[in-house]
């Protein structure tokens, strides 16, 4: 097993042992998902901390049935109704709740670096569940787990990732996972929003949707980030559907085993045909159920020992 | 370091395997609802093993599966993150004989995993515990229905166990303390 860390901040970091090391663990917790029984006593008194400073659903959901399914105790702490809102700092945020005795700290924060920050003086772990633009690790993984199990490997496969790169933390994870694994990655979109030095990270980018769908084996749509645009970027949300959106027109030109997928929430009609978001080639409820098994694998593993001896019988 | 010492040779494997493969058939007169269970990796190479032998004995096929254990281990702060592997159970575990199969006997915290982990997949009738070996120092009151060797050790010692079709040949090691 090569994983030893103690946080999961980022997948720069990773090597491509410990990706896979992830990947192979949650292929176990996902059949935990399917029995009758959907629970294990991994983390049985253990505190988990959701630190969402930047509104999330989804992910926080998908953490904290993780840490329940582990039989952990989960704290959801919100930006909302919370202390900061009265001008506390996030580190004496941070450091209260580590008072109650937490030991995994779960964050999304729209600053980048700010789960690396928390990294350094909490005793705990500490998960990044999205900070601003830079990462999103645990989309990314839960990503290459549905490619792989569907495609049996990710080394060369032709992965299109298509829309909003810039403001996309989730884009950035998935080039890192996928580069490392050996898949070559292709970036689309307007080209305000997908600039030509993310070619820096080992990918292609181009602005020719028909070329960046035809070979590719893996089409990632993304959302347009509103929220993280401080102005516009295109001229308007039907300009961007007719150019870049995957319409039924465009999809009946890709491969026949073509997986098409999306972190959600999806905007029907805009970057994704409705059609298509349904169709059998879509895996984009699949990434959410095996969201969770990557989840509770991230949780098990950075909660994991860290003593040096074999496993005794 | 020492040479390490053979405890059972391959001719005692095998006679080792056909004695457990006889003691659980004399215990269990409902041959038909019996399961062998093993617990990865080393219990699963002796649950086909066993399966293999009770088949010629029962003159029918004898379900089997794996238990992953590393989800209920009471140690996991203490220990690396042990490898998670998969469980396969021949369907529903109520009513069921469970033999439970592991490759050596040490502490007997593996063991009180297993059970819990079995749990969440029925109410089995009855489990039944085999093991190779039985190396002593046990930390929890288990205690092994099926024994291949018992086989005294200092907390030191390691015991290996080799099958043919994993490691090339059948046979068990003992490695003594490293000389310091």
């Amino acid at each position: 097993m090569s994983w030893n860390r103690k946080h999961l901040l980022d997948i720069q970091s990773l090597s491509p042992l410990e990706i896979l090391a992830v990947l192979d663990t949650a292929k176990a917790f996902k059949a935990v998902g399917e029995r009758a029984i959907k629970k294990v006593p991994a983390l049985r008194g253990k505190t988990v901390v959701n630190l969402f400073i930047e509104p999330s659903t989804r992910t926080r959901i998908s953490f904290e049935l993780a840490a329940m399914r582990l039989t952990a105790d989960v704290i959801n702490f919100t930006a909302e109704a919370s202390s900061l809102k009265k001008g506390e700092s996030l580190k004496d945020t941070a450091r209260n709740l580590e008072a109650l005795n937490a030991d995994i700290f779960i964050i999304r924060h729209s600053a980048t670096g700010a789960p690396h920050f928390l990294s350094r003086f909490l005793k705990g772990s500490v998960i990044n569940a999205g900070d601003g633009a830079h990462e999103h690790p645990t989309q990314a993984l839960l990503d290459t787990f549905t490619i792989r199990e569907h495609k049996g490997r990710i080394e060369g496969l032709n992965v299109t990732i298509l829309g909003d790169i810039l403001y996309s933390r989730v884009a950035r994870s998935n080039i890192w996972a996928l580069t490392k694994l050996g898949a070559k990655v292709t970036l689309c979109g307007p080209s305000t929003l997908v600039p030509k030095v993310f070619e820096q990270m080992g990918c292609t980018v181009t602005y020719d949707v028909d070329a960046a769908i035809a070979n590719a084996d893996v089409i990632n749509l993304l959302r347009i980030q509103h929220e993280r645009q401080k102005k516009a970027m295109f001229p308007s949300i039907g300009e961007y559907s007719s150019l870049f959106g995957l319409s039924k027109a465009r999809f009946a030109r890709t491969k026949k085993d073509v997986l098409i997928m999306h972190p959600g929430p999806i905007n029907r009609g805009v970057e994704i045909n409705s059609e298509v978001a349904d169709c059998d080639r879509s895996v984009i409820l699949e990434q959410v159920t095996n969201g969770l098994a990557v989840r509770m694998a991230v949780l098990f593993l950075v909660n994991g020992g860290k003593g040096p001896q074999e496993v005794a019988h | 370091m020492r040479q390490p010492s053979v405890i059972l040779s391959t001719n005692a494997l095998h006679r080792a395997l056909a004695r457990m493969a006889h003691e659980i058939a004399e215990r269990n007169e409902d041959s038909q609802q019996v399961v062998l269970v093993g617990i990865p990796r080393g219990g699963l190479r002796l649950t086909t093993r066993l399966a293999k032998l009770l088949e010629e004995i029962w003159e029918h096929p004898v379900p089997t599966g794996s238990i992953d254990v590393s989800m209920h281990r009471d140690d996991l702060e203490h220990q690396p993150t042990p490898e998670v592997h998969s469980t396969h159970l021949p369907g529903d575990m109520s009513g069921r004989t469970v033999v439970l199969a592991d490759d050596v006997l040490f502490s007997g915290r593996t063991v009180r995993a297993a059970l819990d982990a079995l749990h969440d997949f029925g109410r089995p009738r009855r489990i039944q515990l085999a093991v190779l070996v039985d190396r002593g120092h046990r930390e929890l009151p288990i205690k092994a229905d099926f024994v291949g060797k018992n086989l005294p050790t200092s907390r030191q010692e390691r015991v290996e166990v080799r099958f043919k079709e994993d490691q090339g040949e059948d046979a068990v090691y003992l490695h003594r303390q490293q000389s310091s």
